[in-house]
């Protein structure tokens, strides 16, 4: 028994350390930093700009509605879309085309995409070609929720889809034979039985998305400023580190809060 | 059999295959109200495929499938009269035992008061009473079993299906659920349509059998009849232990095997038809030599309960299973004795109706 748990302990020395410099050392420098000033001394006074601001507050909300909104979305198009996938013959491949974009690098899906809605981009040459006029697509609230939503969309299906999968395809057709519609074994049978893979797509989705930076300025246009874009901002271009690490501090209090809601309950064997 | 009283459901020349596959072919027959059917045959012999055809979840790329006198072909699962209880009891794991068997019910939107009835009436019936609330996880092997029964149930099926319901469970629970089964089949007079590979258990269960091997019937008929008179080398090997050996139909009611004449009740073939003939091991004795229709030396004995099975060896090399109440002693020289009744004949490649047919013609009579 003691052997075995020394052997435990050194296998886990790699992650503990890991754990340590990369996760331990930066929230609580992120914590420090929030809690002092420019002079180095302890103060409250960053979390108070926070809330008696009236930036930060529309900012957080901001964040939250956009993250529901890219969650929402994704779920609707994800939650139909795996329930299919399951019945489909050559799921493999389908299942395959879904996760090959998110091999890409996101940049470059996204400069990828100011290629295609820009004022010159194929879409707006489609558009002038059956003379419909070239329209500005970018830089506003539905191109940067529309390009989000793309992103995401893989993270929200495939915990969905392998929940659904792992669902006994005879629980379905004993559904079936005691007289239920499609509609009924989905919203009894199926959404019930996949709601831990539901769960894991809205964390998968909803937790990035509050703190979504790039699009923001490359998509958006800077016409969204949420959280994420708050923290680019202090830290890199007024270098406030310490009102930047304040908003970091909220952000991952967010997320903890979104954890808490999302996690697995009556786990059963 | 006169069949004045209509089907409940009848199978016209039904024919199915997945990707070039044949499964079933030209496979047709009728299932009366209120009797207990048994789907008897080896695994992949498509006893699934015919329960699945008649509950609506596959569809017959030939024939008809008749309802009540109705085809049913295109009328789809969830409003087919019929109900599963399927092999791993697909219970729905995010219900308790009541709303598990309320979920039929629940979707005819019955009025509460009704719904409360029923459940409570079905768990009553397979003795769960006290269930009612249980989560699904909280249940023994044979509890599962029993919810997925009254599950089934609790929709007031015409014609309830069963695939292989019992394979899960160990041998004395399986015995005392085939004969609740059976019970509760006789109390509620609805069709049964049971699927098993287990054929003691089909015997024991069934008013009528169907034997299926290779997506075809090969032959169906009360368990007496079928183990009495199988049709043909499959039959007589798959139900009961058997003894086949290659003869010939001198003429009728006269057979020749292991290079004898003996006198039997088989009649009706061409004379020196070549045949298979049948003995069951229970049908033969060991008798002194003298007394024997054959010769026979005890090559293996092994005790078995109830009675000792005993292998025997002819002069010819042919193996003889015997079932004996008394020991013997391994290598000793003993007579084989039959009656004429034991041998049982078949013909090759005898269709049903043909075999059927002949048996009527000297035995009806
Ligand atoms: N969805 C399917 N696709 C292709 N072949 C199938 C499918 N379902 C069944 N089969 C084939 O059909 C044949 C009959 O299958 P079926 O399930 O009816 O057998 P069974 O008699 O119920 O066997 P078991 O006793 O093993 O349950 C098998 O050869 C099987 O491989
Ligand atoms: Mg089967």
């Amino acid at each position: 028994m003691k052997d075995n748990s020394r052997a435990k302990i050194f296998f886990a020395i790699p992650y503990i350390s890991w754990l340590a410099v990369f996760v331990i050392v930066p929230i609580g420098l992120l914590i420090y930093q929030s809690l002092t000033n420019v002079q180095g001394s302890f103060t409250l006074a960053n979390f108070h700009e926070f809330i008696t601001s009236n930036v930060y507050l529309p900012m957080a909300f901001n964040s939250v509605f956009y993250a529901l909104i890219i969650t929402l979305i994704t779920f609707m198009i994800s939650f139909p879309a795996a329930y299919v996938l399951s019945h489909l013959k050559h799921r493999q491949l389908w299942l395959m085309l879904i996760i090959l974009p998110t091999w890409i690098n996101v940049l470059l899906k996204t400069y990828a995409f100011l290629g295609l809605l820009s004022k010159s981009g194929i879409i707006n040459q489609l558009f002038s070609t059956f003379g419909l006029g070239t329209h500005n697509l970018l830089f506003n609230h539905v191109s940067f929720i529309f390009v989000a939503v793309y992103l995401e969309l893989p993270f929200m299906l495939l915990p969905i889809y392998n929940s659904i999968n792992e669902i006994d395809p005879d629980i379905l057709k004993a559904s079936r034979d005691l007289g239920a519609k499609p509609i009924n074994t989905l919203s009894q049978l199926v959404f019930p039985l996949s709601i831990n893979g539901i769960k894991s797509g809205i964390q998968a989705v909803f937790i990035p998305s509050l703190s979504l930076f790039m699009l923001t300025t490359l998509i958006g246009g800077n016409k969204v400023m949420t959280l994420g874009s708050a923290i680019e901002l202090h830290f890199i271009v007024t270098q406030n580190w310490h009102m930047g690490s304040t908003i970091a501090i909220i952000l991952i209090l967010a997320m903890a809060v979104t954890m808490y809601f999302t996690r697995e309950r009556g786990k059963r064997k | 059999m006169d069949k004045k009283v209509l089907p409940v459901i009848e199978f016209k020349n039904v024919g199915l295959s997945f990707d070039n596959n044949t499964i079933l072919k030209n496979v047709s027959f009728e299932i009366e109200a209120g009797q207990f059917y048994t789907l008897l045959g080896p695994s992949g012999s498509g006893k699934s495929t015919i329960l699945n055809l008649i509950s609506g979840q596959l569809s017959a790329d030939a024939g008809e499938i008749l309802f009540d006198g109705k085809v049913i072909n295109n009328i789809p699962a969830e409003s087919r009269r019929v109900n599963t209880v399927f092999q791993n009891y697909a219970l729905f794991p995010n219900m308790t035992v009541f709303d598990n068997v309320a979920f039929g019910p629940k979707l005819k939107k019955l009025p509460k008061d009704t719904i409360k009835a029923k459940v409570r009436e079905m768990l009553a019936l397979v003795k769960l009473e006290a269930f009612e609330n249980r989560a699904i996880q909280e249940l023994s092997g044979g509890q599962k079993q029993r919810v997925a029964i009254a599950r089934a149930l609790a929709n007031e099926p015409d014609v309830l299906l069963l695939d292989e319901p019992l394979s899960a469970l160990d041998y004395k629970l399986r015995k005392q659920m085939q004969s609740e089964l059976r019970a509760i089949q006789k109390r509620l007079g609805i069709t049964f349509i049971f699927v098993t590979h287990d054929q003691e258990e089909a015997l024991a269960m069934s008013d009528w059998i169907f034997i299926m091997n290779d997506g075809k019937i090969q032959q169906n008929g009360t368990p007496v009849d079928i183990y009495d008179e199988p049709i043909n080398h499959f039959v007589a090997d798959f139900i009961g232990e058997s003894n086949i050996v290659n003869g010939v139909m001198k003429q009728d009611y006269l057979v020749n095997f292991v290079g004898k004449d003996f006198e039997n009740l088989d009649a009706g073939m061409r004379p020196n038809e070549a045949v298979e003939v049948v003995l069951r091991p229970e049908d033969l004795d060991l008798v002194p030599i003298e007394q024997g229709k054959l010769v026979v030396t005890i090559a293996d004995q092994s005790f078995r309960g109830d009675f000792y099975e005993i292998t025997a060896i002819d002069d010819d090399g042919n193996e003889w299973k015997v079932q004996a109440t008394n020991p013997s002693s391994v290598g000793a020289r003993v007579g084989l004795d039959f009656g004429p009744e034991d041998i049982h004949v078949m013909r090759f490649n005898e269709s049903e109706d043909d075999f059927d047919a002949r048996i009527e013609s000297y035995e009806g009579e």
